[in-house]
């Protein structure tokens, strides 16, 4: 262990060790072409065990509040390059490392290499990486380096998804990832190239040390929103997000919705960490933001019938939840109000947290349904509950949870973002507090749009009877898939039932966040009773055992009799006669029909004795095919002289690098 | 000590009682003589002898629902302050997880009627989830108001002591408040004019052709829920209406049983007078429960 400094303290050298070790995982696959099976098993070991290593060296971090930064005697062009660790990043590893590992062992049996030869080393090779890249992200303490892993990512994630490249959906998906992240990264290199401007490096700040007023920093939180929200999915920048999530496998979706999406979160906290002062606008325009983001996030959602986007626009939803927590912290700041601060970060943070353990569980559980059933399309499948009684229980543990509801772990989250809206609609003062007022009801009413979501899944799915024979035929999967599930759904009744222990983890890396907080006295367990939640979850659950064992009793005292469901009469009906999910949502697809812009084709009824007909109803992606689209055909046909220079020739390519050079050089002297 | 048991001997016993005064009400204004007030109770003692008939659709779901849904309903009873009692427990932020409470209860409700596969029991248990998307803010901005006025985030302290002052300061803003929450009771309980409790096979129907399926103790733990749901929610609509208070404990549990009373002489009375909506002027009503309730944050907020 001596090629680490000794600088390098303990809990650090476990990270770095363990995201090598998940970087390197899908190496010896590559060579293994004889056996894939083996390779396979070999990567998702490394996985889990640089996951753990990770794990105890993140929770280490936290608990001993340790601090440490390495810098790399490099000699590159742009400075040195530091890693680091402190709460806040390690804050971030610890779903890095949950869903790594639950996800890397799922994929065995989800796409298991004798199934597939081709494309599992590649995908356990690209898995491994997007897992390391994750895991260094937070541990960037430069922009350089931060672009690196972002990069990294964003190009992992890429080969990932597009695993199943024959199939034309998933290579239009891929493509508009790739386009959309660059994007993003773009606007980053703008972020990092201002936030050099006065120093002379492209290392971090420290924390609290800029000030926030003036237009250089208002130039640098406009692009870091911007790149890092394009990488969040923050509606209306989550063009790339349901075609991703649903075109890949599903335990990269998994992945890509409980991890990837975050760093975008991750981007915005480190960098918002950075300034001292920040201006009021910028807590109201990222809660405004969250609040479209989630309110339309799951409108979009309730209109789908394709299982995997529909989850996917749930994630748009949580990452509105999560920036509406930013949002209340960033106004705290600007009115001085030190329990806003406290409520809103740890409700971002814990969210963060929350929606990596509940979503992945969700599409780990949807993986499960379409590894068999073959079909993504909700109204074909029904009655699952039946033949899949493990994945039944756990899908609708994660569905609960989503929803925010108690006993599970989305509730605690949700509640302590409410309790900073209340307490700033109760004393606070400013242009905000109106916002805030608004906020606490767009919050309850995502929640009553998610529970009517989740229903609605979870009866169509897996309720009732099997729609099709494919749904009939399938089968509860093995243990390779359900175990991480059971994992994650124990997670996330963990948290919800006992969030007393959470302020033990939350507050060093709100302390990192801004330092502030450590003066200002006040604890998270003042500002939130979260033994209550404890109490009340234990009274919801003990009281639901009693009612339900004197009803056992009751019904085995009393005779029993078994029938169909009642028919209404109607002597033949068939499963397919069942309510679908698009008759669920269908009242409230018509309620949003301004935003959504349902599209239905029905037959016209002309004569006495119709013909047969077919009827069809779809939610678009909106903001792709009714703005960008057209926006970005419009520029095509206007600037397509500029498309001449784009011509395939590589000598006038060299050209033009020599001529940039050229200008350079002139600039630059 | 002793209020908090009168809380919940009350909070368990008084629910059908209320069922039985709205059904007695509609009966004199139909020029009926009408079923005995204690009814509700006859009824639930036989629906827990009796037995029951499963359709062999369902799985646990459908048998758990009900009852989860009334340990959510039961557990949010005991956030919720009587008349100018308070409540037997009470921390910050309680009323969220009174809202959410709710939530998990339509959860589990509409869960269990989808289990059954029957088209008409999704019809009702995608209305009634449709409906509570609207009727949820409307219930978080009166919420707002609340703890604006009384400057606290917890139900107790915003529904008793100050609700009384707040009628003589800011009389507009908790009229409007009382109206909207009137709205959102009516709608949670499924009453008319937002559905009609006493058919089961009109295609109007929301809360009563989810449960169609369920019979014996099943159905007995249903219809007991729903009553003490609407005896919870009754209980939030008079803390405000009815602030007036002695001081005198036994007194004053006296004052609120009458108020509770009165609440369903009222309901019994919209549901005589009133038609039924049709179902696609609901969500027109809660629009208007929201705006009424934002209108009176922005009171409030001025």
């Amino acid at each position: 262990m001596d090629a680490f400094p000794a600088g390098l303290t303990e809990p650090a050298r476990l990270v770095i060790t363990g995201t090598l070790l998940m970087g390197a995982s899908g190496l010896p696959g590559l060579f293994l072409k004889k056996s894939p099976t083996e390779g396979q098993l070999c990567a998702a070991l490394l996985v889990v065990l640089g996951s753990l290593m990770g794990l105890f060296g993140a929770l280490a971090t936290i608990l001993t509040e340790q601090t440490a930064t390495y810098t790399l005697a490099s000699t590159l062009p742009f400075g040195p390059c530091a890693i680091g660790i402190d709460p806040l990043s390690a804050f971030f590893l610890i779903p890095v490392c949950i869903v790594a590992a639950c996800c890397a062992v799922y994929g065995t049996g989800y796409w298991p290499a004798a199934q597939h030869p081709r494309t599992a080393p590649r995908l356990s090779f690209f898995f491994g990486l997007l897992a390391a890249s994750l895991a260094l992200l937070p541990l960037a303490r430069d922009g350089v380096l931060f672009l690196v892993f972002w990069e990294v990512m964003a190009l992992a994630a890429f080969f990932a998804l597009a695993t199943e490249d024959w199939n034309r959906e998933v290579r239009d998906a891929a493509k508009i990832y790739l386009v959309v992240t660059h994007i993003g990264t773009l606007a980053l290199f703008a972020t990092f190239s201002l936030l050099r401007t006065g120093g002379d490096s492209f290392a971090f700040p420290g924390a609290a040390t800029l000030d926030g007023t003036g237009p250089l920093a208002t130039a640098i939180f406009l692009t870091a929103l911007f790149g890092c929200g394009m990488k969040a999915g923050m509606m209306p920048l989550h063009i790339w997000l349901p075609g991703a999530h649903a075109s890949a496998p599903s335990h990269v979706s998994a992945i890509m919705s409980g991890i990837i999406i975050k760093m975008g979160i991750y981007g915005l906290v480190r960098i918002l960490s950075f300034y001292d002062t920040v201006p009021a606008w910028w807590g109201i325009v990222l809660l405004a933001a969250g609040i479209v983001s989630s309110i339309l996030g799951v409108a979009f959602a309730v209109g789908q019938h394709d299982l995997k986007r529909l989850l996917a626009y749930h994630s748009i939803e949580n990452i509105g939840i999560i920036v509406m927590g930013i949002g209340v912290a960033l106004i705290g700041r600007a009115i001085d109000m030190p329990g806003l601060v406290l409520l809103g970060m740890a409700g971002a943070l814990l969210h963060v947290l929350n929606h990596a353990l509940f979503k992945s569980l969700l599409f780990l559980g949807a993986g499960a349904v379409i590894h068999d059933a073959g079909t993504r399309e909700i109204d074909r499948l029904g009655g699952l509950g039946r033949r899949m009684p493990w994945t039944a229980a756990l899908f609708l543990t994660g569905a609960v949870a989503i929803c925010g509801l108690p006993p599970l772990n989305g509730f605690v989250s949700e509640y302590l973002i409410y309790l900073g809206f209340f307490s700033g609609v109760v004393s606070g003062k400013g242009a905000a507090v109106p916002l805030l007022g608004l906020a606490a009801p767009a919050l309850a009413m995502v929640g009553g749009l998610a529970v009517l979501c989740f229903v609605k899944v979870f009866g169509t799915v897996f309720l009732g009877l099997p729609r099709t024979t494919e749904a009939a035929a399938c089968h509860e999967p093995g243990w390779a898939m359900r175990g991480p599930m059971v994992f994650l759904a124990i997670l996330c009744a963990m948290i919800g039932l006992a969030p007393v222990a959470l302020p033990r983890f939350l507050e060093p890396a709100l302390f990192t966040w801004n330092p502030q907080l450590a003066f200002a006295g006040e604890g998270l367990a003042d500002a939130a009773p979260l033994g209550w939640v404890t109490i009340l979850g234990a009274l919801l659950v003990l009281m639901a055992l009693g009612i339900g064992i004197v009803i056992r009793q009751r019904l085995q005292a009393a005779p029993r009799g078994t029938t169909g469901t009642w028919d209404c009469g109607f002597a033949r009906p068939t499963t397919r006669m069942q309510y679908t999910a698009s008759s669920f949502a269908e009242m409230l697809v018509k309620l949003f029909a301004g935003v959504l812009r349902p599209k239905s084709h029905q037959p016209e009824v002309r004569s006495l004795f119709p013909v047969g007909g077919t009827f069809a109803s779809h939610v678009p992606e909106a903001v792709l095919e009714l703005v960008i689209t057209p926006l970005l055909t419009a520029a095509d046909r206007r600037l397509s002289l500029a498309r001449r220079l784009q011509h395939g020739q590589l000598h006038l390519y060299i050209l033009y690098i020599f001529v940039t050079l050229a200008i350079l050089l002139a600039w630059a002297y | 000590m002793t209020d908090a048991v009168i809380h919940i001997l009350l909070t368990l016993l008084m629910p059908p009682l209320l069922l039985g005064i709205i059904g007695k009400t509609k009966a004199l204004f139909a020029g009926r003589v009408g079923a005995p007030i204690l009814q509700p109770y006859y009824d639930l003692a036989k629906l827990l002898r009796k037995g029951s008939v499963f359709s062999d659709t369902t799985t646990w779901v459908f048998q758990a629902g009900p009852v989860v849904t009334l340990a959510a309903t039961l557990t949010a009873s005991f956030l919720i302050p009587l008349g100018e009692h308070r409540a037997p427990l009470s921390f910050s932020g309680d009323m969220v997880l009174f809202a959410y409470l709710f939530g998990l209860a339509r959860f589990c409700t509409t869960a269990a009627a989808l289990d059954t596969g029957s088209s008409f029991e999704g019809m009702g248990a995608a209305r009634e989830a449709t409906f509570a998307c609207l009727a949820e803010p409307a219930l978080f901005f009166s919420l707002a108001v609340l703890a604006r006025l009384s400057g606290s985030l917890s139900l107790t302290p915003m529904l008793t002591g100050t609700v009384a002052t707040s009628w003589l300061n800011s009389g507009a803003s908790i009229l409007l408040l009382g109206g909207s929450l009137f709205i959102v009771l009516l709608v949670e309980n499924c009453r008319v004019p937002f559905d009609d409790p006493t058919t089961h096979l009109e295609l109007t129907m929301i809360h009563e052709v989810m449960v169609l399926d369920h019979s014996g103790p099943l159905f007995g733990v249903i219809l007991y829920g729903a009553a003490v749901k609407l005896f919870v929610l009754g209980a939030l609509f008079t803390d405000i209406a009815l602030p007036y208070a002695t001081g005198i404990t036994l007194v004053d549990w006296g004052l609120f049983i009458v108020a509770m009373l009165m609440l369903a002489i009222g309901i019994g009375v919209v549901e005589s007078v009133m038609a039924r909506l049709r179902i696609v002027k609901v969500p027109q009503m809660l629009a208007a429960a929201c705006i009424l309730a934002a209108f009176s944050l922005l009171l409030v907020l001025r």
